[in-house]
């Protein structure tokens, strides 16, 4: 996550164009920061088509987006007039009171989106999904047939045992691969298994975190088990570095995030005997729980709070138009789209199955993201085997207690 | 010089470090003194893509006016320096009552970050500096002694790994000691172990950032040494010489003495870098078995959603005075022969 931040650092892309304004807009200024990415790019590129007399798009698409995000829309008049937010930038975003409420915006223009798309907040519209995202598993079919596995893996306790058959049939020393990179990465797999218990985070009603309790030791013996079927490197691993080994073909289970599916099934920088084998599935579930072990992210709009309500609409209106079915249409494969005109396909099996198994999204909570650092910077001790997993649990709560105090959630 | 010229002729840069020294690093530590207002939480009824939930949101209103009068946040005192993120004085002393030997202590102040941060920073300086010196020497003996016509290509390729830029270089030999990359592959062969991993043990990581370090920073101390050789009198030599002094004792008792003062300049300059070692551990990917100072700062700044200045704030001015006691000794040295030469 460092690393991609860092090596895009300077890569920021400003794109201004000047075709004919077709969007119904007679006047404002619209720019947009974001995330990096084939859909974010698609969305983007759209919304630009709406600048013209009078009109100015500009977008700023980094993965640093994270880092500036809060300075921009902290100033007065807000730098960029629009942020494509997710589960958990958006509550950052809230946190400071930066977005504004789409009420009216979405009544006056929105017709054509789905009720399921509004992402409300204490009754209050403040973002319009758009995407959806989600870890799940991804199998090598003829690597489990080689072996003699009958079925792709339900469950991550099939997974241990597929894996066990690949490697003792002498097939790969280390078949299974997650994004373990120890920091945001790593937490997120530890987010994602302890979703899988059901259990929760926090004391109900309150900022008191609750992880170390029998669900968070079995969650972290369940990671240690997979890790140890894992290349040695993988607290080295980010979404990069597994896609690139998938594409190698040098692992047969891998749980990765739905939005690479389409480029590890595109045959680029791969080879057909990986690609017609790679079969996309749901998150497993574990320990005779329902629930897929994954969290479900949306990628959505949502407009600053410190701009005029001139650039406002002007900015709602382009932003639809990036989103409109003929974006979606055009760019079907690209992920899972929210919106009207989506047909689902290949590359968003997993993501799909993920959600109809009933996975849970990521919290929305505001000292979520506190835990998540806590999480980050302290679990790869236990999977180091130089701490009990109680330890481990225990070293989270008390940076999670003295970083959420810093961050006023705790008195 | 009378008083009055020399503040007249030091105002320019006396102004400027104000400005961009002094007044930074007051601000920081002002900022560390500081924690967040105190959020007023409320449960709402949140709905997206994926159903509805019932969950904890701030109420941004309740803290707003609250947060205008006082931006800094509320004033917290050395609050952030002594919780468990940083200096964790209260986790120490528990540790120190309860352990029964001090390996056991020891090992409980590493389990806290800002001591595991320390332990590298440290080891990383003490040994990466002296390393420094001594290669930078060597090399400068050697490519000294060189025939001219190759010393101009020697000393251009020699400067490389100072020229990259250490997240490249970093990330340059990432790739390469990877199991997959040429040293990594390479160091399989040779200790034939197909499991041998520079990534994966923290002992081989801590080895390999040294490696690095000294890789990066020899050509430093080697430039600076070689321009110190251009100015041996080569009398002295020559006399030495005909004494019957053998190289290895023209070089220990005629070269390094008068290259003393080089050693000196060189040692500073390395224990100001080294301590804030930064890059590599990024280039890496080193953080889940080695972090520094540096490291914990860009991370609370920049590591996940929201940043945590306080924490960022601590950590600097702590790493400000550890720079400050480290540099000491040299500090003292250079002013004690300062004065012997006004005397």
């Amino acid at each position: 996550m460092f690393l991609n931040k860092i090596t895009v650092a300077g890569a920021f892309m400003f794109l201004g164009t000047t075709a004919m304004a077709g969007c119904g807009i007679s006047s404002g200024n619209v720019s947009i920061l974001s995330n990096d990415f084939p859909a974010i790019q698609a969305v983007t590129a759209a919304a630009s088509t709406c600048a013209g007399d009078g009109v100015m798009v500009e977008t700023n698409l980094t993965k640093d987006h994270k880092d500036i995000m809060v300075a921009a829309l902290t100033s007065n008049p807000a730098q960029y007039t629009s942020i494509i937010a997710s589960n958990s930038t958006l509550v950052t975003l809230m946190n400071d009171g930066l977005v504004q409420s789409l009420d009216a915006l979405v009544a006056k223009h929105g017709s054509g989106l789905k009720p399921s798309q509004l992402v409300t907040v204490d009754g209050k519209i403040m973002a319009v999904a758009f995407m959806a995202n989600a870890q799940h598993l991804f199998s090598r079919s003829d690597m489990l047939e080689q072996a003699g596995v009958s079925s792709i893996p339900a469950t991550y306790e099939d997974v241990l045992v597929a894996a066990e058959a690949i490697k003792s049939a002498g097939l790969m020393d280390y078949p299974v691969a997650l994004n373990t990179k120890a920091g945001w990465n790593l937490a997120e797999e530890f987010v994602n298994m302890y979703m899988g218990t059901g259990a929760d985070f926090f004391k109900p009603g309150t900022a008191e975190v609750a992880v170390n309790n029998d669900h968070g030791v079995a969650t972290l013996n369940m990671l240690k088990s997979l890790v140890a079927y894992s290349n040695p490197d993988y607290l080295t691993y980010d979404s990069n570095a597994t896609q690139a080994e998938w594409e190698a073909g040098n692992i047969a289970l891998a749980t990765l995030w739905g939005s690479r599916g389409g480029a590890v099934l595109d045959g680029e920088g791969s080879t057909e005997a990986v690609t017609s084998t790679t079969v996309l599935t749901g998150a497993p579930t574990w320990g005779n729980n329902a629930r897929p072990a994954s969290t479900l992210w949306w990628d959505g709009i949502a407009i600053s709070a410190n701009i005029s309500d001139e650039d406002a609409e002007a900015t709602f209106i382009a932003m639809m138009h990036g989103i409109s079915s003929d974006v979606i249409k055009a760019n079907n494969d690209a992920t899972v789209w929210l919106g009207d005109g989506y047909t689902p396909s290949a590359a968003s099996a997993g993501v799909t199955a993920t959600a109809a198994g009933g996975a849970a999204p990521y919290p929305m909570l505001p000292f979520m993201g506190t835990l998540h650092g806590a999480l980050g910077a302290e679990i790869s001790d236990f999977l180091q085997g130089s701490e009990s997993a109680e330890q481990a649990l225990m070293d989270v709560e008390a940076a999670y207690t003295a970083a959420a105090t810093e961050k006023g959630f705790l008195k | 010089m009378k008083n009055r010229t020399f503040f007249w002729f030091i105002l320019p840069s006396l102004v400027t470090m104000m400005l961009f020294i002094a007044l930074p690093i007051g601000s920081v530590f002002i900022q560390s003194l500081h924690i967040e207002h105190t959020t007023v939480l409320k449960e709402v009824k949140n709905c997206g893509p994926f159903g509805c939930k019932l969950e904890m949101q701030v109420d941004v209103d309740a803290t707003s006016q609250l947060k205008k009068d006082r931006p800094l946040g509320k004033f917290n005192g050395f609050g952030t320096y002594k919780n468990r993120n940083h200096l964790a004085v209260s986790e120490l002393s528990t540790a120190w009552t309860n352990s029964p030997t001090f390996g056991v202590f020891l090992s409980e102040a590493y389990n806290l970050p800002f001591y595991r941060a320390l332990a590298f920073t440290l080891t990383y300086t003490f040994l990466v500096t002296p390393l420094v010196v001594m290669l930078g020497f060597c090399i400068a003996l050697a490519v000294n002694s060189l025939p001219k016509r190759i010393k101009g290509p020697t000393i251009f390729v020699s400067l490389l790994p100072m020229i990259v830029t250490p997240l490249i270089g970093s990330l340059i030999l990432f790739w390469m000691i990877d199991s997959e990359g040429i040293l990594g592959a390479s160091l399989q062969w040779i200790f034939e172990d197909p499991s041998l991993s520079l990534k994966a043990s923290p002992t081989l990581t801590w080895a390999m950032l040294i490696v690095y370090g000294v890789w990066h920073s020899a050509p430093f101390a080697f430039i600076i040494f070689y321009a110190g050789l251009q100015t041996v009198p080569a009398e002295t030599i020559e006399a030495a010489m005909i004494d019957g002094a053998s190289r290895w004792e023209r070089t220990r008792y005629v070269i390094l003495p008068h290259l003393v003062p080089l050693i000196v300049f060189i040692a500073l300059i390395q224990l100001m870098d080294n301590f804030r070692v930064f890059e590599p551990i990024v280039g890496f990917s080193a953080q889940a078995s080695a972090t520094s100072l540096s490291w914990i700062i860009f991370n609370d700044l920049a590591g996940g959603e929201g940043s945590f200045f306080g924490s960022a704030g601590a950590t600097s001015v702590l790493t400000i005075l550890g720079v400050a006691v480290l540099l000491i000794p040299v500090l003292f040295r250079t002013w004690r022969d300062f004065k012997g030469k006004v005397v």
